[in-house]
């Protein structure tokens, strides 16, 4: 017993002493401090700063001396243009885990197999996933145009009056989901494409075997084979939405009267151009807040038993 | 390893030999403008360097929004210019109070302040001191297509107070004309409407007294009239359809294509439209006309029918500036310079008796206005500060939409105001 209490204690120091030896602990110390002081310097720092900066009203210039305490965020949950960033963020999650996400896996189970046409159409839906996201809002502001725009010439054709659905303080949220759509579910589809090419042919052979119908088969073979790239799917669909910006900035620029902001449009628009940076700061704390909540929230409880 | 030896050597060299003209470096920072008027500054900066061998000046460009975005950060920084482009107004006093700006009056040369208009200096000053010189002044007027109002017979010279400009929507959208054309989407196109008709209900001094909080600040019933007129010009549906969702550039070229009769816009848009036209050249001079703001026929308070609306742009010199870039400065703003500016019709010069250089008839006009005026404004949307400023083209937009009321939108700018 002593000795085992002995060598125990002697393995302690012992321990330090081999990994020096092998090198492990100069390991560390050379691969970690890079990262640690890159994360530190470029996501801890400025976390910690915005955080301090939330409690001034400050302009950028200079130092923050106007200490206001919480009045930053009493604004912002006052202010009825932040009501509307927050909704038309749960908006896009609720149109990319009930239109996007199917619309994906339906096309994924279309185009999966392995042929040329296959690999054509994966790469048609796949391309605006590819294309810039500014170009991509600039494309759209164009085809949405009314008076030169593509829809423009439909209207035309069908001899109906030109409508502007960026102008239109209850549309221009739908226009806006719709490229955002378009934009990010050759994304999911990937991964599901990916996924489905992993379920084992055989299972599918056997499926169809015992009379399986192809709905069937989709509904108790692949789905419940592919669940973790569709719960991995909709955590990117979840965290993306809260970041959606740069697709709304050439489109609507937040308008037709603040009415297509999202949270970080809101952000940028009352924080930054506007000089507000401790109000900024504010809403960078409450979405920082807001992500790392659905990240923990989202692994807690879906992706637990993902474990291998 | 010699080589490196004798690479060092040589760069040691040079260094030293670069050293010996102890070269005064000074970085001019100015928001994104057309190839003519880069040209301009180049072949300023030439002449000035050719006086001076031992100075060195750079011009830098940076387009318009990233400008004001980057512009703090910049002068916090040791990379920050020696002269950089300004609109004047809050931002300039902010700027000033946090210690960025120098006083230039003891720099310039003798007489210079002399040679440029109180209201210029005025823009540039704070508490007193002098911390850059204006450029240029614009004016924001109606442009007119003259083919469209004349289809619709509308005489011009009669528009004299809003109700005039009322009728003569209702005339235009009776001959199935597009009566207005905005660039609602950026917004600030729209802010123009607001601001001319709270400076004509409530007196020039208006927003000097809202600001210092006089009258129920920006809540004063100036501001919820003038609200009321542009809800009146809003009910007649007078903008192109689809106007929120019109950028500035769109409106422009809108305009110089014939698609309405009236454009409310600075004059510096007389180039720029024409090169967004479809066809590249626009209206001809002969079809344009300038109509001025209209006055209110019983206002609020008297006093606002001759105050202008428009900018006095300029320049701010920075803390760490050397004498020379003051120098430069002045040297820029010389007479000669900006009639040099003026005949190229880059913009109305500020520096008095210069405007004789303007051959161009809206220019002069515009010139003879801004002399003319009782109190050239500057745009709200800088003169009152970023913050303040968006939310008045914000207010504004709401009121074209007809969604908020006027005193919502009065109340809107107070509170935006009180928070700053």
């Amino acid at each position: 017993m002593a000795t085992a209490a002995a060598s125990r204690q002697l393995s302690a120091s012992e321990r330090l002493r081999r990994s020096i030896g092998n090198g492990r602990v100069s390991a560390v110390l050379i691969l970690l401090p890079p990262a640690l002081i890159l994360f530190t310097l470029f996501v801890i720092l400025p976390l910690g700063e915005s955080g301090y900066y939330s409690f001034f009203n400050w302009n950028g210039y200079g130092s923050p001396t106007d200490f206001v305490g919480l009045e930053n965020y009493q604004r912002i949950a006052g202010h009825s243009i932040f009501h509307k960033a927050i909704g038309n963020t749960v908006k896009i999650v609720a149109i990319s885990l009930l239109i996007q996400m199917p619309l994906a896996m339906v096309m994924a189970l279309l185009i999966y197999r392995k042929t040329p046409t296959n690999a054509l159409f994966r790469l048609v839906f796949f391309l605006p996933y590819i294309l810039a996201e500014v170009a991509a809002g600039l494309i759209w502001s164009f085809v949405f145009d009314g008076n030169y725009g593509v829809t423009a010439s439909i209207a035309r054709s069908m001899g109906v009056e030109s409508f502007f659905i960026l102008a239109d303080r209850d549309w221009a949220f739908v226009a806006v989901m719709t490229v955002i759509v378009w934009k990010y579910f050759g994304f999911h589809m990937m991964i599901y494409i990916a996924a489905l090419q992993s379920v084992p042919e055989d299972l599918i052979e056997a499926g169809r075997i015992e009379g399986a119908k192809r709905l069937q088969i989709v509904r108790y073979v692949q789905l419940p084979h592919i669940k973790p790239a569709i719960i991995v799917s909709a955590f990117f669909a979840i965290i993306g939405a809260l970041q959606v910006f740069d697709v709304i900035i050439p489109l609507t620029n937040g308008g037709p009267s603040n009415q297509t902001h999202t949270i970080v449009t809101y952000l940028y628009t009352y924080g930054l151009t506007r000089l507000n940076i401790g109000f900024g700061s504010a809403v960078g704390v409450i979405l920082f807040i807001a992500a790392i909540t659905v990240a923990v929230f989202y692994q807690r409880v879906f992706m637990k038993g993902d474990k291998p | 390893m010699r080589y490196t030896v004798a690479i060092t050597a040589l760069l040691g060299v040079a260094a030293l030999g670069g050293g010996a003209f102890a070269q005064t470096e000074i970085n001019v920072l100015r928001v994104s403008t057309n190839d003519e008027q880069k040209a301009y500054y180049e072949e300023i900066a030439e002449a000035f360097e050719a006086q001076h061998k031992d100075v060195n000046v750079t011009f830098e460009y940076i387009a318009n929004e990233a400008y004001k975005s980057k512009l703090p950060t910049l002068l916090q920084s040791n990379a920050r210019p020696d002269i950089f482009y300004s609109w004047g107004g809050e931002t300039l006093v902010d700027q000033a109070e946090a210690g960025f700006l120098q006083p230039i009056s003891s720099l310039l040369p003798d007489g210079f302040a002399e040679t440029i208009p109180e209201a210029g200096l005025k823009a540039y000053s704070v508490d007193g001191s002098l911390y850059g010189l204006p450029l240029y002044a614009t004016e924001v007027v109606f442009w007119t297509n003259t083919e469209l109002t004349d289809e619709a017979g509308i005489d011009l010279d009669a528009i004299k107070t809003w109700d005039d400009f009322l009728g003569a929507v209702k005339t235009l959208k009776d001959a199935d004309i597009t009566p207005i054309i905005v660039g609602g989407q950026d917004k600030w196109p729209l802010h123009f409407y607001w601001s001319y008709l709270a400076l004509r209900e409530g007196g020039k001094d208006i927003i000097a007294q809202a600001m210092a909080g006089e009258d129920g600040g920006f809540e004063n019933a100036a501001f919820v009239a003038a609200g009321e007129d542009f809800k009146q010009l809003v009910d007649l549906e007078p903008f192109q359809p689809g106007f929120m969702g019109t950028t500035y550039e769109t409106s422009s070229g809108m305009f110089a294509d014939g698609a309405g009769a009236f454009y409310l816009m600075g004059d510096w848009d007389y180039l720029p439209m024409r090169e967004r036209s479809t066809s590249g050249k626009g209206l001809p001079d002969e079809q344009l006309a300038i109509v001025n703001f209209p006055a209110i026929s019983s206002p609020v308070a008297e006093g606002g029918d001759a105050a202008t609306l428009g900018g006095i742009n300029g320049w701010a010199v920075t803390h760490s500036a050397e004498p020379a870039a003051v120098e430069f400065l002045a040297f820029m703003l010389s007479a000669e310079n900006q009639r040099k500016g003026a005949r190229q019709q880059l913009f109305i010069p500020i520096v008095k008796g210069t405007d004789d250089a303007l051959d161009n008839p809206f220019y002069a006009r515009v010139s003879k206005d801004i002399s003319n005026s009782s109190y050239h404004q500057i745009f709200l949307d800088q003169f009152l500060g970023a913050s303040v400023g968006a939310t008045v083209n914000d207010i504004s937009a709401d009121l074209a939409q007809g969604v908020i009321s006027p005193e919502e939108a009065a109340a809107m700018v107070q509170e935006a105001w009180s928070f700053r």
